[in-house]
């Protein structure tokens, strides 16, 4: 059973007092993000302690240039686009997909591949484009319904694929060393997929904790007072408090589907760029279902607002308060960057949750006192 | 967009379920979790179950997004379509 939320943060507050230095961790996983500010984590933690957002949030790491294919499909192919309902209102260079749909395009928020493919095999005669958004939790049902339309020949649907991988894009962080850490605290339900050990080359080439955990608060203080005694002991070890639902190896069958119907190819990731390996596109033999290739795309170069930071936020390397657009400009009502529109952004997370605390603390202390 | 959310099979033909999400019930494919059965709680994401869970996590899973959602104000818990998940009932 998970230690109480008293006990827990007490045990951080020894760990870090014992530390005696600075101490990042970073989460990869928008869950995780949002659950953490909701709860109100960041202001609990020790002063020494800073938790950082790193590329979790599906949404946020899909480049521009994706959301530009899906509005060329859609505006000029005359495809109906089926889509998760967090990728409507990201912009792209000619607006987003609720734009273009309030503008009359065929746009359909879905909550599951099997829908996309279900509009497809309802309307015949339409050519039906599914968004392939997500990392490893996702991907496996994006394979399970491309060989369902290869099982029922539904030659109307396709897919335009942006899936990807959560380890690479570790890795590559890693390997960059722009952001100093000291560990990971990994996603519960993408680790339900990948399994604890997927994490492992994390660990032993950089010698790096990683601490799998869910998305209760508990459970992120839990991982959190793991990876401090790995830091404190000097130790990099794999560790998973997320037991009732992560194994070690992870899903079989959903890492077979992903296996047979993907490949991995070199991705490119927003404002990262590309990454090697750490994305999927459809194997030779699921080409067909390829949107790019089927509807000759070009994707093109993104054109990210110069002065938005979503790039630098999802790389741990700014907080959202320092992007000169947060709450100027760029709200979620109105959001600028990808980071602002997903519910699992930093940004909206941040604006949510932590925009008032912060002004609070941030308030001189004459001023602090009254009220 | 990685959350998956627990609910209870009530019944299965081949591949598929029918699943129960606190008396919302919603029909997904299980070919990720081949021996789930009826009466198993399984997590669920985007339409497939992900995993089968035991009912103790599966019920503790549900009161954190209950308290999740009561403590948001002007935006519930939505799944991936953008619709609220529903208000959730005590133990069933």
């Amino acid at each position: 059973m998970t230690p109480g939320f008293r006990e827990l943060r007490d045990q951080l507050a020894r760990l870090c007092n014992k530390i005696s230095r600075q101490v990042q961790i970073m989460e990869v996983c928008g869950t995780h993000t949002t659950s953490a500010y909701r709860n109100g984590l960041h202001a609990m933690l020790p002063e020494n302690l800073r938790l950082v957002s790193g590329p979790g949030c599906p949404v946020c790491v899909t480049p521009q240039r994706h959301i530009d294919a899906a509005i060329e499909l859609a505006a000029e192919n005359d495809v109906m686009i089926a889509t998760y309902g967090d990728m409507m209102r990201v912009p792209g260079r000619l607006g987003s997909l609720e734009k273009l749909r309030a503008r009359g395009a065929r746009v359909h928020v879905v909550s599951s591949a099997r829908s996309a493919l279900q509009i497809a095999r309802d309307e015949p005669a339409a050519s039906v484009a599914f968004l392939g958004i997500g990392f490893e939790t996702t991907a496996p049902a994006t394979a399970a319904t491309v060989l369902e339309a290869e099982r029922d020949g539904i030659e109307n649907f396709s897919v335009l694929m942006c899936h990807k991988l959560v380890v690479p894009a570790m890795l590559a962080l890693l390997e960059a060393g722009d952001v100093p850490l000291d560990g990971f605290l990994c996603p519960g339900h993408v680790s339900v997929i990948t399994g604890a050990e997927a994490y492992r080359p994390v660990v032993q080439r950089h010698a790096k904790p990683c601490v799998i955990a869910g998305f209760e608060p508990q459970q992120i203080l839990l991982g959190l007072v793991h990876l401090l005694q790995c830091v404190q002991s000097g130790r990099a070890r794999l560790e998973n408090v997320y037991r009732a639902v992560v194994g070690d190896m992870g899903n079989r069958a959903a890492l077979d589907l992903m296996q047979r119907v993907f490949v991995t190819a070199d991705t490119p990731w927003r404002a990262i760029g590309v990454i090697p390996q750490s994305g999927l596109e459809l194997a030779p033999g699921y080409h067909r279902f390829d949107a790019v290739r089927r509807f000759s795309l070009t994707l093109g170069e993104d054109e990210d607002h110069p002065a938005c930071l979503c790039g630098q936020v999802i790389q741990g390397k700014a907080e959202p308060a320092e992007c000169p657009l947060f709450d100027h400009g760029c709200t979620p009502l109105s959001p600028i960057g990808p980071c602002m529109v997903s519910s699992e952004g930093t940004c909206a997370a941040w604006y949510k949750y932590n925009r008032s605390a912060k002004a609070l603390r941030d308030l001189p202390q004459s001023q602090e006192v009254s009220g | 967009m990685c959350l998956a959310i627990p609910g209870r099979i009530i019944e299965c033909r081949g591949d598929e379920a029918l699943v129960d999400f606190h008396g919302n019930r919603l029909e997904i494919s299980k070919i990720m979790t081949p021996d789930a059965a009826p009466g198993d709680w399984v997590l669920v994401h985007a339409g497939f179950s992900i995993c089968t869970i035991d009912k103790h996590d599966a019920l503790e899973t549900w009161g954190y997004l209950q308290q999740a959602s009561a403590s948001e104000t002007d935006e519930p818990v939505s799944d991936l379509a953008g619709r609220s998940v529903p208000k959730l009932g005590g133990t069933p």
